[in-house]
């Protein structure tokens, strides 16, 4: 018999390793469902799949009486914008902010501390602040998306241009780089890959920090809604929209790590 | 063309004096070796004819003129690892030379201008034995491809004087050999003065044409910081004639 770390499952037990927790916690919630609802059919708590089923039709593909538009993707769209252009706006910041703090020792000297300082404010304390100064419109919400992830990305970034080995950088002076042509050729092409790993870790404190601002002030969003309908104990909306939630941030992990495969072939570990 | 003036060169960090007073005068396409025990600043004087550090005292010339206090085009360099870029592909890290010299703002060279360079590139690739590789990634190639690579990058852009700090260090003993001939040939052909860290004596009598020894002249037992190490031997060599291969 081998040891357990040298028993490696096939490639369909593996998959069906992974599938395997999914279909149990699925089948766990029908049986509680079932086991509540068989005591008071009015139970709201663990409503049936059918249910869910029916009221997820009408947010998706029923348009709603009071404003003629189907809420599910009115929600979804509006908060895909928001957390994209947070998203773009926070990597931007990063790559700059990190680059010239890694790059350039008086701009080290000049914001680093700064930078460290920000990144410890906790985002959720100034969102009064942001509604405030911001209104309650788009921009206070992406400014606490920004405002919670762009300080750690740019931080992780520039520790990582302080990671490329000194010896490139040297070399790359004797060739003859610039300052400027420096950050262009050597810094920024090897920052990309890293960029992409730091985007992928931040996308939880970048729904965390949507759903916030939503849930306080909004009139559309998928934290909005979520928190709408709480009043109504309405888990048969909450819990699609949770799963949905879920599923979006999976694939948008997934599609940066297929993007990274795919554009920096250089930077994937050998295999 | 490149000679080498030291002068009164002192390098001092804090208490700690590493080099003192080194005098030399180097003559154009010499090829100097360096060896020394560990820790006696031959890195550091290579490091300050970088320019990646600067003397405490005393001064540092090249063909008369004081050498700029950072590294430059004008000397080359290869170390023992490290000095590749990893995001670019072999013919990639030996053009990047011609794309800085020749595209200030982007760095990078398009149609006619970076299909010469590229040319070019392939030409000192095939030179080097690395042609069949241009298009591979450095971390797919082994340790000898490698500084075969990195000598080619630093070639390209001509530098007057080549600074190796021990470059064979990390490299297989048959592997080594091809390497001598490979920097003695492009020694010859593009006129370079040459100085070389090694930690190994006989590459070092092999190689050079000029050989220097560090090491401490003075110690003091109760503070060993206080004297630094200087050139203790200084010995022309005359190459002598290539071995001939043995008959199998």
């Amino acid at each position: 018999m081998r040891r357990l770390i040298n028993q490696h499952p096939g490639r369909a037990a593996g998959l069906a390793l992974g599938v395997l927790p999914f279909i149990a916690l699925l089948v766990m919630y029908v049986i509680a469902s079932h086991l509540r609802l068989a005591e008071n059919p009015d139970d709201k708590l663990l409503p049936a799949l059918g249910k869910i089923a029916s009221t997820f039709h009408s947010y998706a593909f029923e348009e709603d009486k009071r404003s003629g538009q189907m809420l599910f993707w009115v929600d979804t769209w509006a908060s895909l914008k928001r957390i994209g252009s947070a998203l773009v706006i926070s990597a931007t910041l990063g790559v700059v902010l990190a680059v010239g703090i890694g790059v350039v020792p008086r701009l080290r000297a000049l914001l680093a501390p700064l930078l460290g300082t920000i990144a410890m404010i906790p985002p959720l304390a100034i969102l009064p602040v942001l509604f405030i100064v911001l209104g309650l419109e788009e921009t206070a919400k992406i400014a606490l998306i920004v405002i919670g992830i762009a300080p750690c990305i740019a931080r992780d970034l520039a520790l990582r241009v302080g990671e490329l080995p000194k010896e490139q950088i040297i070399k790359a002076q004797t060739l003859g780089a610039s300052t400027w042509q420096l950050i262009l050729r050597v810094v920024l092409p090897q920052l990309w890959p890293r960029l992409i790993d730091s985007l992928r870790l931040s996308m939880g404190s970048a729904w965390l920090f949507l759903i916030a601002a939503e849930a306080i002030a909004s009139t559309e969003g998928l934290g909005y809604r979520i928190f709408l309908v709480r009043r109504y104990l309405a888990m048969d909306v909450i819990l699609p929209y949770v799963v949905w939630i879920t599923l979006l941030a999976v694939l948008t992990d997934l599609a940066l790590r297929v993007l990274r495969a795919r554009a920096f072939r250089w930077a994937e570990p050998e295999r | 063309m490149a000679t080498v003036t030291v002068r009164n060169v002192w390098k001092e960090y804090g208490p700690q004096v590493v080099l003192e007073n080194l005098r030399l005068e180097i003559a154009d396409h010499e090829f100097v070796t360096i060896v020394g025990a560990s820790g006696c600043g031959k890195t550091t004087f290579l490091k300050m004819l970088l320019g990646m550090e600067q003397p405490s005292r005393g001064q540092i010339l090249i063909d008369g003129v004081p050498i700029r206090p950072e590294p430059d085009p004008d000397r080359g360099v290869v170390f023992q690892r490290y000095s590749s870029f990893p995001h670019l592909t072999v013919v990639e890290n030996v053009m990047l030379g011609l794309e800085l010299r020749d595209a200030k703002l982007s760095g990078r060279l398009f149609g006619a201008a970076r299909r010469k360079a590229r040319a070019a590139a392939l030409a000192m690739l095939e030179s080097v034995g690395l042609g069949a590789a241009a298009d591979r990634y450095p971390a797919q190639l082994s340790g000898g491809m490698q500084q075969r690579m990195s000598i080619a990058q630093a070639v390209i852009r001509k530098p007057k004087i080549l600074l190796l700090d021990e470059p064979f260090g990390a490299l297989d003993p048959g592997v080594t050999a091809d390497m001598h001939e490979l920097i003695l040939r492009l020694w010859e052909e593009n006129r370079m003065t040459i100085f070389m860290v090694s930690h190994d004596i006989q590459e070092s009598f092999q190689l050079g044409t000029r050989l220097l020894t560090f090491d401490k002249l003075r110690v003091d037992p109760q503070s060993p910081e206080a004297y630094g190490a200087s050139v203790t031997y200084d010995m022309p060599l005359s190459r002598r004639p290539k071995p001939k291969t043995l008959p199998s």
